[in-house]
């Protein structure tokens, strides 16, 4: 909260960005909590098995390499947690190397037509997956924060 | 007010009838619950989320019933509120005060409330590389039906209690944010209002009558998907000789199984209503939401 305070400069620019790279936590507690590398794979797993299978998103994800989007989810999720990892999906932009995914991200989500019920729809997906691991809630939210920002890049429609 | 009401319907009938069906879209919980006076938010405090979960690409809908019992007084209170594309909010609400205790046992002060709140900034939940929280304006036309119980002594108006009229507006600004890392969502309202109890007492009163900025506070903690856990803080002017009238707090408990249902638990405390019984009332606050 204090810190949200002392930069609201830096949460305005932000927050006009074009697009936004959340940065990862420099401290690897949220990685610990999702039980890190081992844990994080399980999550993905079930959260890929979930978002198949859900009615308001699954036919958005007719046309993707699953087992490529497992692997960037893994790398993804293990970076923003402040693990050990880089985020090293083809959709990086290696102009803004220790940014983040930025301008891909939006790129690659244009022509999907993305809804905020959609984007939620997949937010909870991932919730329930990590219920499912029995991450605890607080650290859960603690993944959820670092991508909620992303909605600006993802939601076109 | 009377001019609004027609322009809101209309505003309705063109959103439900531009999106196919509600999309029941947002994130559980993120929709918050209905307040004593019939708006969106926690239990005595408006926030600047819209009610239900339309997102911005549709509407929803909900109905309440809220029911507080104190040791000599009973609230009930229910309506529906409508969220139109995460922006608009339309509001409802009939309460229900009744005396229990002696001489006041047959007292019974009914109240409608119309409700209109418009978010005009930020996202309580997507923006959260932003200290910026959701912000919304908000009014309340309230109207108060008049006293019974009190024929005996001749009272049956508000005015006859020392209020000064027996129908008000409150305006509020409310800021809302969910700080997901800390798991927290806080609250901060601020409302212009000349309402006794909340109007049940009329408004304006012998003592003040000048509208006064009252400030309200809520903290909730996520403690699941499910489970929020929080207290609140009102301010209240004070404008009735006859009415020591004290601030409300709750500390409450809100479960959510799904997005049609929710249920709130709280314990509240609204402070001595009459000074002929100066005892503090507190007792428990329950709600109960249905939407869709």
């Amino acid at each position: 909260m204090k810190k949200f305070i002392k930069l609201p400069g830096a949460g305005l620019l932000l927050a006009s960005a074009l697009a936004t790279a959340q940065t990862p936590y420099t401290e690897d507690s949220t990685y610990q909590g999702l039980g890190g590398k081992e844990g994080i794979k399980k999550i993905v797993d079930t959260f890929i098995t979930l978002v198949l299978a859900d009615p308001r998103i699954k036919d958005s994800f007719t046309d993707f390499d699953i087992p490529q989007l497992n692997v960037r989810l893994q790398e993804q999720f293990c970076e923003f947690s402040g693990g050990p990892c880089k985020y090293t999906g083809k959709y990086h932009d290696k102009a803004m190397d220790g940014v983040g995914p930025v301008r891909d991200m939006k790129t690659v989500h244009q022509d999907l037509k993305i809804t905020n019920a959609m984007f939620n729809a997949l937010t909870e997906d991932l919730q329930i997956a990590m219920e499912q691991h029995n991450v605890p809630s607080r650290v859960a939210l603690k993944l959820v924060a670092k991508l909620a920002p992303m909605q600006r890049d993802i939601v076109t429609q | 007010m009377k001019k609004w009401i027609p322009a809101l319907m209309a505003a309705c009938a063109c959103a439900g009838g531009s999106a196919s069906a509600q999309d029941m879209g947002k994130l559980l919980a993120t929709g918050g619950v209905v307040q004593v006076e019939g708006a969106g938010g926690g239990g005595i405090t408006p926030w600047a989320l819209i009610t239900g979960y339309g997102t911005r690409d549709s509407w929803g809908a909900n109905a309440h019933y809220t029911y507080i019992n104190t040791q000599d007084y009973k609230l009930g209170s229910y309506g529906v509120a409508i969220g139109l594309a995460d922006r608009l909010e339309v509001s409802f609400a009939n309460q229900e005060f009744k005396g229990s205790l002696a001489p006041l046992d047959k007292l019974n002060i009914k109240q409608d409330i119309v409700g209109l709140k418009l978010k005009v900034l930020g996202d309580a939940v997507y923006e959260q590389d932003s200290w910026v929280p959701q912000v919304a304006v908000g009014v309340m036309y309230k109207k108060n039906k008049g006293v019974r119980g009190l024929e005996a002594l001749g009272v049956t108006n508000v005015k006859q209690l020392g209020a000064k009229d027996d129908h008000g507006y409150d305006y509020y600004v409310s800021a809302t944010k969910i700080y997901l890392e800390q798991s927290l969502l806080l609250n901060a309202t601020l409302r212009a209002t000349r309402a006794n109890q909340m109007g049940i007492l009329g408004f304006g009163g012998d003592k003040n009558d000048d509208t006064r900025l009252m400030p309200e506070f809520s903290a909730a903690y996520l403690i699941t998907r499910k489970v929020a856990l929080g207290a609140e803080y009102r301010r209240k002017p004070h404008n009735l000789g006859v009415d020591n009238e004290k601030a409300y707090y709750d500390a409450f408990v809100a479960w959510f199984p799904t997005r049609n249902v929710s249920v709130t638990a709280a314990y509240a405390e609204l402070g001595d209503i009459t000074i002929f019984n100066p005892k503090k009332q507190h007792g428990l606050y329950l709600s109960v939401q249905a939407g869709f």
